[in-house]
């Protein structure tokens, strides 16, 4: 199955690692992830005020790719795959936005008038974890040969990739698409209080010290409620949660460490695949001895 | 504080560009009950939300508003359906469109622009500068 996916900037620079595990997980699964020949900036934020409508231009500029993609035979559907919560949060809400608001959707059509083609607003939007869940956990269960055994995972949602509602993946009260997954690895899933608080986000460039009270208290309780690593699906949580341990242990010197990683990495994990595919060696702090120990690498 | 009738215009201002409406909000405390980032404010949400209904001006001059992170916990928690994020965005873009900036990306260093992930660094530009 070919299907479009979107990967913004963050994966390809300080996030290589997801973009390389989600790739080779997904192809493991016969899921091939095709990068659309030419894109731009999502805009990172969803344009709040009603009246903002030159920023759902980018975002919508990026589906208008996914279209032309379908057109000329490269992916199956018109439908695209974002891996970054903040990616997925701002291309679905412009493509609803586009789809729902007439009047929204003929101001933009005209501000892309002179562009060679204008966005007709049939893509769907989707998150990995989704395009994961619709192609059967037995599926992904069946493709498991290193199954993560006596691995305590917690499941961090953070923000966007559940609210607004009806823009998240799953229920914004009780999520489990995230716990499916991990159980489809075979990892001991940890639930924990503060799965869905905010790591801080975008505070991180000016306020690095919020976020590490924030990044204390979330680490903190997924460590009391007994995980030994904590899986994300953002690389700007990534961030705050993993390279920011460092500002945590300064303000909070009791503070240990525990590692953080994406979904994508312990699927590549499960599914035996190598150095190149798993791409541990990027993630601050390192997860590779705890691997080690439980013997997965 | 007490509202004057010129504050109906900020009052509509912030009702049409959040496309909400603040009046359904009787206080009940959820959001700011929930909000992760209370700690670093001067005024709870919901006080915000009441300066608002109230047409006080003196909510554009909060702390809150900067430090919320749009995390959109009190969308999900709000029982009177006010997605209270959109709220404080109008109230950031009624400072913002006066070409107010909270942040420059001058202030960065090069290990900062280095290390730094980029949707960190475009996200908060785009909320925190005109």
């Amino acid at each position: 199955m070919k299907v479009a996916y979107y990967p913004g900037c963050t994966l390809k620079t300080t996030a290589k690692e997801f973009d390389l595990s989600a790739r080779a997980a997904s192809a493991a699964l016969g899921i091939d992830l095709i990068e659309p020949p030419r894109w731009n900036c999502c805009g990172t934020v969803h344009a709040l005020a009603k009246d903002d409508v030159m920023h759902h231009l980018a975002p919508l500029r990026n589906l208008l790719r996914v279209e032309e993609m379908k057109d000329q035979g490269l992916v199956d559907e018109k439908r695209v795959v974002a891996l970054c919560a903040m990616c997925y949060n701002t291309l679905k809400r412009s493509n609803q936005a586009f789809n729902t608001d007439s009047d929204k959707a003929g101001k933009v059509k005209e501000s892309m008038n002179n562009e060679a083609a204008v966005y007709s607003g049939g893509v769907e939007v989707e998150h990995l974890l989704e395009t994961l869940r619709t192609h059967g956990w037995d599926k992904v269960s069946a493709r498991v040969n290193k199954p993560l055994k006596g691995l305590k995972v917690a499941p961090y949602y953070g923000c966007l990739l559940l609210r607004p509602r009806g823009i998240g993946v799953d229920s914004a009260d009780n999520p489990k698409v995230f716990e499916d997954l991990l159980k489809s690895l075979g990892a001991e899933v940890v639930d924990f209080g503060y799965k869905q608080k905010c790591c801080g986000s975008y505070h991180t460039v000016y306020m690095p010290e919020v976020v590490a009270d924030l990044g204390n208290r979330i680490l903190t309780q997924a460590q009391a409620a007994g995980a030994e690593m904590v899986a994300t699906a953002c690389p700007l949580c990534e961030f705050n949660l993993g390279d920011r341990q460092a500002e945590v242990l300064k303000k909070y010197p009791r503070f240990g460490s525990i590692p953080i990683v994406y979904f994508t990495q312990l699927m590549a994990v499960a599914f035996g695949l190598g150095e190149e595919e798993t791409a541990l060696g990027m993630n601050k702090p390192d997860p590779r001895p705890l691997l080690r120990e439980k013997g997965l690498i | 504080m007490r509202p004057t009738p010129a504050d109906k215009t900020f009052r509509d201002r912030v009702k049409e560009l959040s496309g909400e409406n603040i009046d359904l909000c009787f206080q009940c405390g959820a959001c700011s009950g929930g909000c992760p980032m209370t700690e670093e404010m001067d005024y709870l949400p919901s006080k915000v939300i009441r300066m608002a209904q109230l047409g006080l001006e003196d909510a554009l001059a909060t702390k809150t508003i900067w430090v919320c992170t749009t995390c959109f916990n009190c969308e999900v928690r709000c029982p009177r359906g006010i997605d209270i994020a959109n709220v404080m965005e109008s109230l950031r873009q009624l400072v913002l469109r006066k070409k107010y900036d909270r942040i420059s990306l001058t202030d960065l260093s090069d290990e900062q622009l280095r290390t730094l992930p980029q949707v960190a660094i475009i996200s908060s530009l785009r909320k925190l500068t005109a």
